[in-house]
């Protein structure tokens, strides 16, 4: 890297070392330069999404150490060391979409599509911590995630789609 | 809506952390980053200086000791949500968190970042009141401890000198028996509370109200705790109708204005929500004796 | 040759009316779709524009110098600067209209005078927006503050603030709409009811703000751009005229689009900036619009101020209805007269209405402008409409679905021709549809009947509930036409061309299921290509709940005829008869054997070769393009049904149920239509309970973040059950109509409904939207203390 050849203020510029889908990432980048913006700009992953860059939408939400997080209120460098899942990292390419994708398709859980990766990683979670979510549950869930097109509907059928509880009600 | 330069810096202890604050000007601490983000994208605040804490292993942490439970500043509002210990000791804790925020402002918001912003309408600055906390800060002179009354100075500003940090918050335990209520007026699911109320009971032998706390917040630049409610409760049996008589004094405070919610309708809600506030906790305590 | 449909017993896969998978939606759920903000190119600059912070101002001077000096800034520069490049300082989009009384056109950048916050005055291009932003901060901009217009009462204040000081007066367009004898029905009338009405609705949101990104390719002397505009086409002429370059010199692609609804269709000075800076600097330039620039300088559809009254006979049938409407417009045109057009005609349209008289003033104000929104000034002509038919039922003792079913359009009145024009000049025509059976049918499925005793029950235990009920029209398909183009290439896919342009609705989804009916119905060997001017030069673009309707038409046209001409080809080729021969997947079959004969093998062969004559002497090339022409609007309609609970301590609304019966005519994708129609319901809750794009007495917005801003979230929203109708439209051969707008358009109106039910006890009326907790409360005193 020709940037060796100077000195780096570690107070300006940060090398830093992300791992993103399994990927471990090295770069160095500006310590303003947001979480958001590194993933879509420096690694061009351009599938986490920025709405409104100030914590609301939940458009760029993403998985940190397996946790939701508005990539728009982290700095790159806070990711340093740390694991992070983005929307490409939720589906393998070839492959046919995983469950909870191929449910939001089925459904019209997704119209624009732009505020699907944060519906994506927030779903993750919900369906990690408590496999049987009631309705109300995965209202409040998704209540971190503006959607303009769908009216949120067929995102709920989606998840109760994917329920134990949905083949029983089918079979009953 | 991109941050304005600034210097960054992630000490790895609270010393380093609190000598980093002594030394540099207008510097900023950054903890879960949910408020002071934002501000930094709009470029509200353009600090020279950002010291960031989440590198901080000590300030992590949930302990009871003593009859007391000390929560470190950079504990998550998610940890405090899903720590049994604090679901079983502080309750009250878990009514407010249910309110704040979304699950992913949650997994990164910590409880010492919402108590130093003090918006007027955050819960957990609301808890914090309730609970008698007392906070821990720490400067170069080393620590000192100051009620969460006195912690307030005006709108959105703690009493925390420029080189000191909160480090700690410590929180006596309440009796086994008592009951915790939160209740709050918000828009939409998640939205900072127009108005809350947080309210602890405890009971007597023959179930009347031992002790109770009462704070509204949203209403004034600071939570108000309602003592003229709490102290004409003290002996009453726990009743709607008592409640609601009692709560009728919280329609008769000041109540902040603003662009968008009037102080007429802040004082409207007030009496209502501490009515709900007290009702819940008064079931809760009632719950647990049956139990 | 003929061009006949495919017969119904094909035995090919149906792909019309069914609800087929997306097309789009794999890219989206990987994170692979290509937003304008994904588009990267090497030495791409970014800009940040500087923007005014007074609603009202002189530009004394400006100072780019600091600025210029900044790390990383390529250039920083005004309308001065660019000058060179431009034809224009002004961008002249209004839509043609006799009802303007001032002419008043945006400039590219604002020179000597900004009359909204947020207006452009100069653009700083950097390496990265962070530097960019860090530089716009250094441009000093000397402002001499000017008296402000910050709503239309002040508008027309006499003697009042102008919003451009050299203009004399705010009133920028007068707009009557009348028929019968409007006086005549108010003097014969047994009873009138009246009301004033405030009506806001706030921005449009889409997730995705806006963006453009312009690259000059300098050997093909060719400028492409990106844009998130729902018009690719109008913005394409507009570049061409203000860069004065050929047509075949500028491609303007929409990319995927993340929510367009309204404001993406106007042409903004961004883009006319970005576009410029591309060719003057010879290097690639983005700009992306951040949410606080969209919550200031995306259009925006904000307030309407209605005085209407009623004329009723004992019966309670309407006689007639007169008022008057000021508009708030914004500080400059940038679309029309349209929204109050839309409103003026929507009043009395699902009801026959003998005699109407609407008196519209748009009035400029110190605001970002004023352009449509899904739904486009009709939900506030259903409200004002639905809201005072149920004050006269309450006044003549009637129920509120009676006095509503003895004024709807009635099914035989179909085509119902109503005496009122559109914008284009011909009659408004109700095509088709059976309103009272829509209401009927939503009635039945409410438990209309049954409300008042679970309302009663209700009440005695301390709960207010109500039931709203609404019906709506929805004019949709706006002509004159949208081109399609379908090809079949030389491997057998299926392309699909058009000015339509996608901006979440499914729109190549419908355009593929369309075609795919007729050409072997594999949607997955159809490539749908919208929203590129490249693809197509002709055409308008997506707004007005018009795409499914005409390039829908234009497609089954053009799917057709290439049908015809691949049967012909193909039974020369397979010495059959074209009626011998029918398509499945991607072969041409012929039935009672198992001659075949692939698509690509047909395109190929009418491809041609050199010397020698092409199969059946048919004319060159396997493909077709069609415009389909049509004036008249197709009108959707249905009817609502909401239940609200209110919190009477707090004025909270919970929406517990909502009900729609709708009629879009045929449907070519179910589970779009219900898409299409929650999304719009939701869009309207917003509008009914939270939205409100407050600005404060000096036009200084109020509500610019998402905190303070309120977009409806999941938990808001109750389950919405839809019961569909179809009504095919006479007007084009699918008999299909719009849907877009549908949800939004009644929403408003029965949330309304639901919370005055909710109130009886009260006695208040609801006469706004959007109605905040602490609005009922403050009628909630009112009433009590009257």
């Amino acid at each position: 890297m020709i940037g060796a050849e100077r000195a780096m203020d570690e107070a300006e510029r940060r090398l830093i070392s992300v791992t993103v889908n399994e990927v471990v990432h090295r770069a160095e980048v500006d310590v303003r330069l947001t979480l958001a913006d590194f993933l879509r700009h420096t690694l061009q992953l351009t599938g986490t999404h920025v709405g409104c860059e100030h914590g609301v939408c939940g458009a760029c939400t993403v998985l940190v150490g397996g946790h939701t997080a508005r990539s728009c209120l982290m700095l790159a460098v806070q990711a340093h060391g740390h694991s992070v899942v983005t929307i490409e990292g939720l589906s393998t390419e070839g492959q046919p979409l995983p469950p909870l994708q191929q449910a939001l398709a089925d459904h019209h859980g997704l119209q624009c599509g732009f505020c699907t990766p944060g519906i994506l990683t927030t779903l993750t979670e919900l369906l990690r911590d408590n496999p049987s979510p009631s309705d109300e549950d995965i209202r409040v869930a998704l209540s971190g995630n503006i959607c303009r097109c769908t009216g949120y509907q067929g995102i709920v059928a989606a998840v109760r789609s994917l329920l134990p509880s949905a083949g029983r009600e089918v079979r009953g | 809506m991109k941050p304005p330069p600034f210097r960054y810096y992630d000490p790895q202890t609270a010393d380093e952390a609190v000598g980093l604050l002594a030394s540099l000007e207008n510097a900023k601490l950054l903890a879960g980053g949910q408020s002071l983000m934002p501000m930094l994208n709009m470029r509200f605040v353009q600090p020279d200086h950002v010291i960031d804490l989440n590198r901080v292993p000590e300030l992590a942490f949930i302990r009871e000791e003593a009859g007391r439970i000390r929560i470190g500043a950079m504990t998550r509002q998610r940890d405090l949500e899903f720590s049994p210990l604090v679901a079983e000791r502080l309750p009250l804790i878990g009514a407010g968190l249910h309110h704040v925020g979304h699950r992913q402002t949650r997994n990164r918001g910590t409880i010492g970042g919402s108590l130093c912003h003090l918006d007027p309408a955050a819960e957990l600055v609301t808890v914090a009141m309730t609970l008698d906390a007392e906070i821990v800060a720490r400067g170069p002179q080393g620590e000192r401890r100051l009620a969460m009354a006195e912690f307030p100075l005006g709108f959105m500003t703690p009493a925390l000198e420029l080189d000191e940090m909160l480090v700690a918050i410590d929180i006596p335990v309440p009796p086994a028996g008592h009951g915790a209520g939160f209740v709050e007026m918000a828009r939409r699911h998640g939205d900072f509370a127009i108005v809350s109320a947080a309210a602890t009971i405890e009971l007597d032998g023959a179930g009347r109200i031992a002790r109770a706390v009462l704070v509204l917040g949203g209403v004034d630049v600071s939570p108000l705790r309602m003592g003229e409610v709490e102290e004409a409760l003290a002996g009453q049996a726990p009743s709607a109708a008592i409640f609601a008589d009692h709560c009728r004094l919280c329609g008769a405070v000041e109540a902040m204005d603003d662009a968008l919610v009037s102080g007429t309708y802040r004082r409207r809600i007030a009496p209502v929500m501490a009515r709900r506030a007290l009702e819940q906790a008064a079931r809760h305590a009632m719950a647990k004796v049956a139990a | 040759m003929t061009a006949e449909p495919r017969p119904a017993a094909d035995p090919a896969p149906h792909t019309f009316g069914r609800p087929v998978a997306r097309v789009e939606d794999d890219a989206l759920l990987r994170g692979r779709a290509r937003f304008v903000d994904d588009i990267h190119l090497p030495g791409l600059l970014e800009a940040a524009f500087v923007r005014s912070p007074h609603a009202h101002a002189r530009i004394r001077s400006i100072d780019c110098e600091p600025a210029r000096a900044a790390p990383g800034v390529v250039a920083v520069m005004t309308f001065d600067d660019l000058r060179d490049v431009l034809t224009s300082d002004r961008l002249v989009v209004a839509m043609p209209s006799p009802s303007y009384l001032l002419e008043v056109h945006r400039p590219i950048l604002a020179r000597h005078e900004t009359v909204h916050v947020g207006e452009a005055i100069a653009v700083v291009i950097a390496a990265s927006r962070y530097l960019a932003e860090d530089a716009a901060a250094l441009v000093e901009v000397d402002y001499d503050p000017l008296p402000v217009v910050a709503d239309c009462h002040a508008a027309l204040a006499e003697g009042g603030a102008r919003v451009h000081a050299d203009l004399p007066h705010n009133v920028v367009a007068e707009l009557d709409t009348a028929y019968g004898d409007v006086d005549a029905a108010f003097a014969g009338a047994a009873e009138v009811v009246e009301d004033r009405f405030w009506l806001h609705r706030g921005g449009s949101h889409s997730m995705e703000c806006r963006g453009v990104v312009a690259s000059l390719d300098p050997l093909e002397d060719r400028l492409t751009v990106w844009s998130s505009t729902q018009t690719p086409n109008v913005a394409q002429r507009l570049l061409c005229d203000l860069l004065a370059r050929d047509s075949d010199a500028i491609r303007v692609v929409t990319p995927e689009l993340g929510g367009g609804f309204g404001p993406k269709l106007v042409f903004y000075p961004e883009e006319a900036v970005v576009a410029a800076s591309a060719v003057k600097l010879g290097r690639p330039v983005k700009w992306i619009e951040d949410r606080r620039e969209h919550f200031v300088v995306t259009t925006q559809e904000r307030d309407q101020h209605w005085e209407m009254a009623m004329a009723l006979d004992a019966e309670g049938r309407v006689l007639g209805m007169r008022g008057s409407l000021l508009h708030d417009h914004g500080a400059y045109t940038a679309r029309g007269t349209n929204v109050v057009f839309a409103s003026a005609i929507t009043v009395p349209l699902a009801y026959n209405v003998p005699a109407y008289r609407l008196a519209s003033k748009l009035l400029l104000t110190n605001k970002v402008p004023v352009t449509p929104i899904r739904g486009a000034g009709q939900p506030q002509a259903a409200f004002v409409m639905e809201r005072l038919l149920d004050q006269a039922a309450r006044r003549l003792g009637l129920d509120r679905a009676e006095i509503r079913r003895r004024n709807l359009v009635q099914p035989e009145q179909m085509p119902c021709r109503k005496p009122m024009k559109l914008r284009g000049g011909t009659f408004v025509v109700l095509d088709s549809g059976d309103y009272p059976a829509a209401q009927r049918l939503v009635m039945e499925k409410a438990g209309w009947d049954d409300f008042p005793r679970r309302q009663a029950e209700a009440r005695a235990q301390g709960r207010h509930i109500g039931l709203g009920l609404v019906n709506y029209v929805e004019g949709t398909g706006r002509g004159p036409f949208e081109p399609v183009r379908v090809r079949v290439a030389a491997n057998g896919r299926i392309h699909v061309a058009s000015s339509a342009t996608a901006m979440g609705q499914g729109t190549k989804t419908m355009l593929a299921q369309v075609v795919a009916e007729q050409l072997g119905g594999a949607i997955e060997n159809v490539v749908v290509t919208t929203g590129d001017t490249a693809a197509m030069t002709l055409g308008f673009g997506g707004f007005n709940s018009r795409q499914a309707v005409m390039a829908g038409s234009s497609a089954h046209a053009a799917a057709v005829k290439v049908r015809a001409k691949a049967l012909e080809a193909a039974a020369h080729m397979l010495e059959a008869r074209p009626d011998e021969l029918t398509i499945v997947g991607t072969h041409i079959r012929m039935r009672g054997n198992n001659r075949t004969i692939g698509l690509g093998e047909v395109a190929r062969a009418l491809e041609g070769i050199a010397g020698y004559v092409l199969p059946g002497n048919l004319e060159p090339g396997l493909e077709a393009t069609e415009q389909v022409i049509v004036h008249d609007m197709a009108f959707s309609n249905g009817s609502a049904v909401a239940e609200v609970e209110v919190d009477v301590e707090t004025g909270h609304v919970q929406v517990l149920r909502y009900l729609l019966a709708h009629d879009c005519g045929q449907m070519i994708n179910p589970m779009l239509v219900d898409g299409q129609v929650i999304g719009g319901i939701a869009h309207g809750i917003g509008n009914a309970l939270f939205e409100w794009m407050g600005f404060d007495a000096n036009a200084q917005p109020l509500t610019n973040n998402y905190g303070e801003y309120l977009l409806v979230t999941a938990p808001e929203m109750p389950s919405i059950e839809l019961f569909h109708r179809e009504s095919p439209s006479p007007l084009n051969t699918l008999g299909i109509k719009g849907v877009g707008e549908s949800g939004v358009i009644p929403t408003p109106a029965v949330i309304a409904s639901a919370v005055e039910d909710a109130l009886q006890p009260f006695g208040v009326r609801i006469s706004h939207a959007p109605l905040s907790p602490m609005d009922i409360l403050d009628l909630i005193a009112r009433a009590d203390g009257a």
